[in-house]
């Protein structure tokens, strides 16, 4: 194995040493594992300690965190308290303490319970391309995350939700954390007593997180009764393609959804 | 191999090494320092077998690169006996046989340690929550989460006593 880290001092420079091959270290708990079996095992490795991409920022009703900001950083921001079930999910305290927003963004199924949220969020994703920063709605950048990885990502920000409008699941086989069987993030916003809105994330269920559009559909303008619940929970896979892994079958994942869906929105 | 030049405090000692550029903690603590309580795993972030404390913070050695650890403060279950004295995590292990084959017990004591650092009466659940990413196949969990609220309670009684 021959690695040589570089850590970058600008952030404008890590596009092009991206280009020629090198690869982005963020906490480590992604790619250093790939490094451990045998992966990419050769070449230039950047980590970013430098670029002060740790901070979070809450500014009114808008937070934006920096790629580097780590799931343990998020727990402990008493600002962010809806988001802590979602960091305490992932891993243990040792991965937390090293796991970065950043690094979320680009981790396989079935991991990727923050991106998850971020997309049932609304989040929009700060990219630098070496030119120039540029933001992507984050189902642009899930679309484009292939091609996205030879990018910086900068930061994530999005809009607080309203108090009590977006609840998070997370189904594992050991508790009580584990990788994902089914990852639900929802964010139900209400006017009058009926969901207005809704936006309803499942990890797990694709390559990577994606959006339940029928089951969205089926909760708009109602209010959440058991009948509305019971729609949504029968629409809930129709947009999923999910894998057999380790952790579950695909059948089982599509078995479950629509159960831990209605847990979901019944809580 | 490159080699480079890593700084760090280990166990309150300072450390100057030459490692192979690339190569990660677990691998420096094991095979060039001998430190070999420190647990080689699954080397993915899966078992927490290698879980070492770094600025007061459990991370996992097989993932975190050497070259990052400059200027940081490490702590492995070495550093934890003082003049002989096993510390009171040790010792509750031992006396709760919370401890079988012993595979995983550094990093089970020392992801405890880091939740006792910051919580003196932890709750049960947080305890669960301190060993979550710490796999144990021989005792199951129960006798683990009791050796660390008995050490936390013999804690609080030392503390009580000095103060």
């Amino acid at each position: 194995m021959s690695v040589m880290l570089e850590a970058a001092r600008q952030i404008r420079l890590v596009p092009a040493l991206q280009a020629k091959g090198a690869m982005i270290v963020a906490g480590g708990t992604l790619a250093v594992a790939e490094l451990n079996y045998g992966q990419g095992a050769d070449g230039t490795l950047i980590i970013l300690d430098r670029l002060g991409l740790d901070r979070i920022a809450v500014v009114g009703k808008k937070a934006t965190f920096g790629a580097m900001v780590t799931m343990a950083e998020i727990a402990r921001d008493r600002r962010l308290k809806f988001l802590h079930p979602v960091c305490n999910s992932i891993g243990g305290p040792a991965v937390r303490a090293m796991a970065t927003i950043g690094g979320n963004l680009f981790a396989p199924a079935p991991y990727g319970d923050m991106a998850a949220s971020l997309l049932a969020l609304d989040a929009e994703i700060t990219i630098h391309d070496g030119k120039s920063a540029k933001k992507y709605p984050i189902e642009v950048f899930f679309r484009q995350r292939k091609k996205l990885e030879r990018c910086l990502v900068v930061s994530v920000s999005f809009t607080l939700p309203a108090s009590g409008s977006f609840r998070y699941s997370k189904a594992v086989r050991r508790k009580p954390v584990s990788a994902s069987v089914v990852t639900i993030a929802a964010l139900l916003p209400r006017r009058g007593g009926k969901v207005v809105g809704a936006r309803i994330a499942l990890g797990a269920m694709g390559s990577h997180a994606i959006r339940a559009y029928k089951a969205e559909a089926a909760l708009e303008g109602r209010s959440l009764d058991s009948a509305t619940i019971a729609a949504a929970a029968a629409q809930i896979a129709e947009d999923a393609s999910p894998a057999d892994d380790a952790y579950a079958s695909a059948w089982y994942r599509r078995q479950v959804v629509p159960i831990h869906l209605a847990r979901l929105l019944a809580a | 191999m490159t080699k480079v030049a890593v700084q760090f405090t280990l166990n309150d000692e300072e450390q100057n090494e030459f490692v192979d550029s690339g190569s990660t903690l677990l691998a420096v603590l094991r095979g060039k320092l001998g430190l070999y309580s420190t647990k080689a795993g699954c080397h993915q972030g899966s078992c927490g077998a290698c879980t070492v404390i770094i600025d007061g913070e459990p991370r996992l050695s097989c993932l975190t690169l050497a070259q990052r650890c400059t200027g940081r403060k490490i702590t492995t279950i070495e550093g934890l006996t003082r003049d002989g004295a096993l510390h009171p995590l040790q010792q509750a292990f031992m006396e709760g046989f919370a401890a079988q084959c012993g595979f995983c017990t550094p990093g089970m004591i020392l992801a405890a340690k880091s939740l006792l650092d910051r919580n003196q009466s932890p709750s049960r659940d947080d305890v669960i929550d301190a060993i979550s990413g710490n796999i144990c196949r021989c005792t199951g969990y129960e006798p683990i989460i009791a050796a660390v609220l008995a050490a936390a309670e013999q804690m609080r009684a030392e503390m009580k006593k000095s103060a």
